[in-house]
């Protein structure tokens, strides 16, 4: 499903993503775990297509089709989604208006029929009963004077309703209390399916308990410095990451 | 004047018409203002001898007075001896026959606007009196309104039928030497709207003007005079579209309104006249004092307006709150594009007890578009109890447009309160990037967190007018973000 092969990208002048090789497979989770300032997010606003990072070598195929060439809302329409590590409000704009406009925008680019708001309103509804989340939610502003937790629960909301092919999700267990990680672990989860991808992006392994990874990349000074199965996110929650090597630690190679 | 089509449908498709100036014949006077001038339109008029007196009046106050140059507005000065001041047109057969005929580049944005002209009108039974250069050519739904006592003429129809109205009426909100504009205004008028709504009566359906600009160098000053008497409410709609333009023309239009005891007066305006090109060539100068009355106790006005035209906006529509417990409301959304200068606001003068008023002020700047509120709230020492709201926000678009607020707040009553709030904000890279990611393209990302900037203004507005809002906000922006 994608395949990033040598993928450089810097901010400014300063090179973030110094050679990123990772394939995806239709049906996997990955998860992707790193020290801050590591380049997790970078990674995954690159792949969405944000301009604030250059991409300046490297190459993404997604889905057969050079990612790098397509803009931001035809890789969403493709099926990419990010649900961001820090959600943005918009004032006056209705949450329920949102989601149905980007529903239909990305109906329409597959040739399916746009849905009328009834249609809109069920199917919406029905998954607000999954996120475990109140009606009155959609009325709002797009997380105006949502609490940290409840923009997190929005943003998978807003991944369950779009259905996306490829989710990357950078850090969406942060901010959360233990219940809501368990409603948030269950939508993503009710996504799992063999056609889909998942990239989870965390700093901790209590994410990992409810979403089960298939593969475990550790993200370090701008290189996936290692991978492995669920293990590895054990024990790097016993050792830390200062032995996988980073910024002031060039010598570690990812196996 | 004399083919006024006899269905809606003529009549409305009289809109088609605009981009079109040479096809019809005026019956214009030659160009320059003098006393002859001002004798000549009120003669063509057929007007009685007081109308005549008011215009010579206010005429030779505007000899004696000069254009206000505080506005934060730049352009060219005017010469007031190079506008013909009057023009009607003779005959409607010239006009453009099919949709083939008319300016494809018009044609264009009312489709982008995603409403025909024809409809717009039609939804909801509004009532149009289509003003045509200078003269109201026609006016519908005449009869129904006559039977519960409602006039809704032209503002020369008036003169001739009403005119103990318009005696009693015109210059008590705006006097003839209020301003420069005003002045010349009083002294030149050519038509406009009247309403009345009598004792009592709430006017079953919205009443609406669309307003054009035509005939080459013709100012337009149009004359505005609506009255609700006691118990009485209307609410009026002013839509104005202009044809494109190499020269800069200007509208110095008035806009009167009372509300006597109990009444309610709802005044909304889309304006979208011909901002200019990208350089900032032509456009419309829209000059225009606006004034709302709340004579009566209780009684209540509201401008509601979207102003996304003209390559100059100077305007301020204001209310007096004389009345006890009348109710003053300003809801303004200004976008400023490529060129555009837009100095506008409101005035609230507080005068009664317990009066109240609320603006909510959004105004929205692009490319080098530059904008101004100016709003003065005055509470006079007899204004018990006053309270006022202002809310101001500015949203800008790139980083070559400006935003400046000069909010002017008197108080000589300290038991009135004041309270002002502004804000600034730029829409931001991470607001367009997370819709966008989401699956909308750059340009309905952007038209959708500017509409929710302008709710609180839309929300104001009948529905028809806020659907045409919001897609006029949309193509007015087309090209600014990249
Ligand atoms: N606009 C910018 N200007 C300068 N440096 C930037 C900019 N944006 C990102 N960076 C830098 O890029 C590096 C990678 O940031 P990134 O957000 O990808 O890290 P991360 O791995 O997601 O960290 P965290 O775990 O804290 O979320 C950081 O050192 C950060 O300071
Ligand atoms: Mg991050």
């Amino acid at each position: 499903m994608l395949s990033i092969r040598n993928l450089q990208a810097s901010v400014g002048d300063k090179p973030i993503l110094k050679g990123i090789n990772l394939d995806v497979k239709a049906g996997e989770v990955h998860a992707i775990m790193g020290p801050n300032g590591s380049g997790k997010s970078t990674l995954s606003n690159v792949l969405a297509g944000r301009e604030n990072a250059t991409v300046t070598g490297g190459s993404v195929t997604y889905q057969g089709k050079d990612l790098l060439a397509l803009a931001v809302e035809e890789r969403a329409r493709e099926g990419i989604f990010l649900a961001f590590q820090y959600p943005v409000e918009i004032p006056g704009v209705g949450n329920v208006y949102l989601l149905k406009a980007a529903l239909n925008a990305q109906r329409k680019h597959r040739g399916l029929p746009e849905l009328d708001a009834m249609d809109f309103l069920a199917l919406v509804k029905d998954k607000m009963k999954l996120m475990e989340m109140n009606e009155s939610m959609l009325y709002r502003a797009v997380n105006e004077g949502f609490s940290g937790g409840e923009k997190k629960r929005n943003e998978i909301l807003q991944m369950v309703v779009l259905e996306p092919s490829l989710a990357i999700l950078d850090e969406t267990d942060s901010g959360l209390d233990i219940d809501a990680l368990k409603v948030v672990s269950h939508g993503v989860n009710s996504l799992r399916s063999p056609d889909r991808a998942m990239i989870l992006v965390t700093h901790y392994q209590r994410l990992l308990d409810y979403i089960k990874p298939d593969f475990v990349h550790v993200l370090s000074d701008g290189r996936i410095q290692r991978s492995g199965g669920p293990e590895l996110a054990l024990e790097l929650e016993r050792e830390g990451y200062a032995w996988v090597g980073d910024a002031t630690n060039e010598g570690v190679v990812a196996p | 004047m004399n083919s006024v089509p006899d269905t809606l449908e003529g009549l409305i498709s009289l809109e088609y018409r605009h981009g079109f100036e040479t096809s019809i014949e005026s019956d214009e006077i030659p160009k320059g203002l003098s006393e002859d001038t001002v004798r000549l339109i009120s003669a063509r008029k057929n007007e009685p001898e007081f109308l005549l007196e008011w215009r010579l009046e206010a005429y030779r106050r505007w000899l004696k007075m000069t254009p206000p140059t505080w506005a934060s507005v730049h352009y060219p000065p005017i010469d007031y001896q190079d506008i013909i001041y009057y023009s009607a047109p003779k005959s409607q057969k010239d006009g453009p026959k099919s949709l083939d005929e008319v300016d494809p580049e018009l044609l264009k944005t009312y489709e982008k606007l995603g409403i025909p002209l024809h409809e717009r009108a039609i939804l909801a039974g509004v009532a149009v009196d289509a003003v045509f250069d200078s003269v109201s050519v026609a006016t519908t739904f005449k009869d129904k309104l006559a039977e519960v006592g409602i006039i809704f003429c032209s503002f020369s129809e008036a003169v001739q039928h009403h005119p103990d109205l318009i005696k009693q009426y015109l210059g008590t909100v705006v006097p003839v030497q209020d301003n420069f504009y005003a002045a010349l205004n009083s002294a030149v008028f050519s038509d406009g709207s009247f309403v009345y709504i009598p004792p009592g009566v709430r006017c079953p359906m919205e009443l609406s003007t669309y307003f054009r600009i035509n005939a080459k160098n013709t100012g337009q000053f149009e004359r505005t005079l609506i009255i609700a008497d006691q118990g009485a409410s209307v609410s009026y709609l002013e839509g104005c579209t202009a044809p494109m333009r190499d020269e800069n023309q200007l509208h110095a239009a008035v806009v009167e309104l009372v509300a006597l005891e109990d009444a309610k007066i709802k005044y909304s305006t889309v304006q979208n006249w011909y901002p200019g090109d990208k350089e900032g060539r032509g456009g419309i100068y829209n000059f225009v004092t606006k004034r709302g009355d709340c004579r009566g106790t209780r009684s209540h006005i509201s401008w509601t307006q979207v102003e996304t035209g003209s390559a100059i906006t100077w305007k301020y529509p204001s209310v007096i709150l004389r009345g006890e417990d009348s109710v003053g409301e300003f809801y303004s959304v200004a976008l400023t594009n490529h060129r555009q200068q837009a100095d506008t606001g409101t005035k609230m003068i507080h005068i009664g007890r317990n009066t109240r008023s609320t603006i909510v002020s959004k105004g929205i700047s692009a490319g080098f578009g530059q904008q101004a509120y100016r709003g003065l709230v005055r509470m006079a020492r007899s204004a018990t109890g006053a309270r006022n709201h202002t809310q101001c926000d500015s949203l800008l678009l790139g980083d070559r447009c400006q935003a400046h607020t000069f909010p002017y707040i008197e108080v000589k009553n300290n038991t009135a309160t004041v309270e002002h709030e502004a804000s600034t904000s730029r829409i931001g890279e991470d607001q367009l990037f997370f819709c966008r990611q989401r699956g909308l393209s750059a340009e309905d990302a952007v038209s959708m967190i500017v509409n929710g900037f302008c709710k609180e203004v839309f929300k104001e507005l009948p529905m028809e007018f806020a659907v045409e809002a919001q897609k006029l906000l949309g193509v007015s922006l087309e090209g600014s973000v990249g």
